[in-house]
């Protein structure tokens, strides 16, 4: 049979087997695709990219003139995930932010596993992200991190693995629902030929986690966000209204005798839950940075009367912390009596000499990231620098080890994009996101980021990263037949 | 609602109502100076200038007075407050902070009119033309209005936006009537006062009701009539007031009794208002007296609903 001749990659392809045969899960997408010409193809990625700009999907780029908005690159060509490999993503990223929820219960009340001796007392309490204001604080349902963004890699063999928990405000799942609607507009013959798992249920999913944060039924709930030059602004927005709730910015609420409101057109409304998307740091000028504008002054004491409900909650940074990763695997075991589903990256932690030493020696091979860093900034990719960066990188590393982290240099799987050229594969990663209300549920697929240049690993939207539709397959699709 | 949001909907709608005002003007205004025998073609294309209340900052940047230096000012010129440009800007910038209360359909109504906009600005004005950018304004405008008819759900989201549209209207109305006046006097009828009469009509869309409502050659006082008194005229400062006294009162909460005070007051000074009353008064020291409310009401509107402190 015939099957699109993709240039060689190292590593592990989605679509395209080592043999060169199509994958299983894959063949009536690309039957599909060797049927369609070129210039329709073209013609369609003009139409997402006219759409996308004019819908006004786009987010601002850090750094730049105020005000720049950039189209995050979208490819049409899907991520297809068969139903039997979802099964254990899910499983296995609903295990981890349960424990990971747990592991935040515990270190802010009775601290079992420093006491067990899992983790070392100066990893929770010399982190920057330990907020000792949490200490005691009982929150509904014991749960810090509502929403999760799990950020998933394959490795050479295909293997999944976790390269990072995102328990702060995790973004990108705009992109999730409007990949997918752009898609069944522009190709929706495609959703006729097979079962895609729907994913534009997510707001109400999402509503009801929020809605399940506090104790009582019918609270308020709004979105909290930094203002619309925030990078992911276009997200708040866009959440607030699937939700149909208010879209606040910090002056917009008021804390009074022990309650916050927000002023409305009617006078000061109660509000019960704020899904922030705001950092700790900027949150209340009174509790942390005194010189932040965008938060609420008073908030943090109204939150720890337990008068309002913070989703996420103050202080779950110091669970998806990269000094706190290698920890995961652990904590799993130690709070659920589990084995982990979904294996962790190898890590070498810079702070333990001997771990440091062997980092050193493999600098140009590795990928080192600084503990508290996001976003794809500040970190180094071994096999793409130059000797100056590393260089750079070694000095910073023996100034101030502690600060780093190291990994081995993961091929991430690819995936054929649609490119000038025709049809070529890139590195790709996965995104699901978890929700944990009464219980942890989450939405089959979510975003698949894409690195846009070919050999690239950095997948980051900051750093010119794109992404793509991911559709995870109904079960039965996925056999040979 | 949440305030700030109101005063987001309330500025955009303000600021897209000034936009197609402001095309409506200078649409009459392009139009006159191609009339040879208007011998003061200077005062023609000063009257913008003393519409908006934009004559010194006009001034300082740009000096002399030209049709092209006054048409870029109010069209293309991206640091004048004054130009449509800046007038979408904004409009688009409001838009974009309640992008998650408005529809789909009026966000990109609104953004494809700031995009287009900004392709417009590189060919220029004249390579555009001049007609047809005008035309274009009140396009775009018709456009986002009919979104907002057909797509918006009657709300205080709808009612903010509604304001906005006729506190800006009702002002702009009286601008255009009160500088047309000053010009040509009601009583005087030249050649030139027909045109000018006719020209201002056709700026407001109200040339063929005015042929509908009079049978007679038009003039000064029935134009003035039309735009200040009567009620089927949809830019006439009654109706804006009629619009305006709907609204504030079915805006959710029982915030805002000074505004739906003002507000009532100026219907009943037009409701019952004849032109003999105006003309005894002063046309001009009446439109002067009516900004004077206009604005106090809009002070009021902002300080009762749109920055509650």
């Amino acid at each position: 049979m015939r099957s699109l001749k993709l240039p060689a990659v190292s590593g592990f392809d989605e679509m395209i087997a080592p043999g060169g045969g199509v994958r299983p899960h894959y063949r009536s997408y690309h039957d599909w695709l060797l049927r369609q010409d070129r210039s329709l193809l073209q013609r369609k990625r003009k139409e997402a990219e006219l759409q996308f700009h004019r819908v006004g999907i786009t987010f601002n780029v850090y750094g730049e003139d105020s005000g720049t908005e950039r189209l995050i690159p979208f490819d049409t060509l899907p991520r297809v995930i068969p139903a039997s490999e979802w099964d254990l993503l899910e499983r296995g990223t609903i295990q981890r932010v349960n424990a990971l929820n747990l592991f935040l219960h515990d270190i802010y009340h009775d601290q079992n596993i420093i006491r067990d001796g899992r983790i070392p007392a100066e990893q929770i309490f010399g982190n920057s992200q330990y907020q000792p204001c949490m200490q005691d604080v009982d929150l509904h349902n014991q749960v810090y991190s509502h929403i999760s963004g799990v950020d998933l890699i394959r490795d050479g063999e295909g293997d999944w693995y976790v390269l990072e928990d995102n328990l702060r405000t995790p973004s990108g799942v705009s992109y999730m629902i409007e990949n997918r609607r752009m898609m069944m507009r522009l190709f929706p013959e495609l959703f006729a030929e097979q079962t895609v798992a729907p994913v534009e249920h997510y707001p109400s999913l999402l509503l009801e986690t929020l809605q399940q944060s506090a104790s009582y039924a019918n609270p308020t709930v709004v979105l909290l966000t930094p203002g619309q030059f925030n990078s992911a602004y276009f997200e708040h927005a866009f959440l607030a209204q699937q939700m149909g709730i208010e879209l606040v910015e910090g002056a917009d609420l008021f804390v009074k005798d022990g309650f916050v409101y927000m002023r409305t057109t009617a006078g000061p409304q109660r509000v019960d839950v704020i899904y922030r998307r705001i950092d700790d740091d900027f949150l209340d000028p009174l509790a942390f940075r005194s010189d932040s504008m965008l938060g609420v002054p008073g908030l943090l004491s109204v939150y720890r009367q337990g008068n309002v409900v913070l989703a996420n909650a103050v202080g779950t940074g110091v669970g998806d912390d990269k000094s706190i990763y290698p920890y995961v695997p652990d904590m799993i075991r130690f709070y659920l009596d589990e084995e982990p589903i979904l294996h962790n990256v190898p890590t070498w932690q810079c702070r333990k000499p001997d771990d440091l030493k062997e980092v050193l020696n493999q600098l140009p091979k590795l990928v080192v990231k600084e503990v508290h860093g996001a976003g794809g900034y500040g970190m180094l990719v071994g096999p793409a620098a130059s000797q100056a960066e590393i260089d750079m990188f070694r000095a910073r590393l023996l100034a101030n080890p502690g600060n780093y982290i190291a990994q081995p240099t993961l091929s991430l799987s690819s995936c054929p994009i649609f490119v000038e050229e025709g049809i070529a594969p890139r590195h790709i990663d996965l995104r699901p996101f978890v929700l944990s209300g009464n219980d942890t549920r989450v939405v089959p697929g979510g975003l698949t980021r894409v690195a846009m240049k070919s050999g690239s690993l950095v997948v980051n939207s900051s750093q010119g990263g794109g992404t793509k539709d991911t559709w995870v397959l109904e079960s039965g699709e996925d056999c040979p037949c | 609602m949440l305030s700030r949001t109101a005063s987001d909907l309330y500025w955009l709608s303000r600021n897209f109502e000034r936009a197609e005002n402001t095309a409506r003007m200078l649409d009459v205004v392009w139009n006159l100076s191609l009339i040879r025998f208007a011998v003061d073609i200077q005062a023609e294309i000063a009257a913008p200038l003393a519409i908006t209340g934009t004559g010194d900052h006009y001034g300082s940047r740009y000096g002399k007075v030209t049709v092209q230096n006054v048409l870029f000012f109010f069209t293309l010129d991206p640091d004048s407050p004054a130009s449509i440009y800046s007038c979408l800007r904004q409009a688009r910038a409001s838009a974009h902070a309640v992008r998650g209360k408005i529809t789909g359909e009026m966000w990109e109504s609104i953004n494809s009119t700031w995009l287009e906009l900004k392709e417009i600005s590189q060919t220029g004005l004249q390579a555009y033309g001049e007609t047809a950018f005008f035309e274009w304004v009140k396009n775009r405008s018709h456009l986002f209005r009919g979104a907002t008819y057909g797509t918006l759900m009657r709300s205080d989201t709808f009612r903010f936006l509604r304001l906005g549209t006729f506190i800006e209207r009702a002002d702009n109305t009286a601008r255009i009537l009160d500088v047309k006046h000053s010009e040509g006097q009601l009583e005087s009828n030249t050649t030139l006062d027909y045109y000018r009469w006719h020209a201002l009509l056709r700026s407001v869309g109200a040339y063929e009701a005015f042929r509908e409502m009079f049978s007679e050659t038009i003039n000064g006082e029935r134009v003035a009539e039309m735009l200040i008194l009567r009620p089927e005229v949809p830019r006439s400062l009654l109706s804006c007031l009629q619009m305006l006294c709907e609204l504030l009162p079915a805006i959710e909460g029982d915030a805002g009794l000074q505004s739906k005070r003002l507000a009532a007051v100026q219907l009943a000074r037009l409701q019952y208002g004849d032109m003999e009353h105006i003309l005894d008064i002063g046309l001009h020291d009446y439109l002067t007296d009516f900004l004077r409310r206009i604005n106090e009401l809009a002070d009021t509107i902002q300080s009762e609903y749109l920055e509650l402190v």
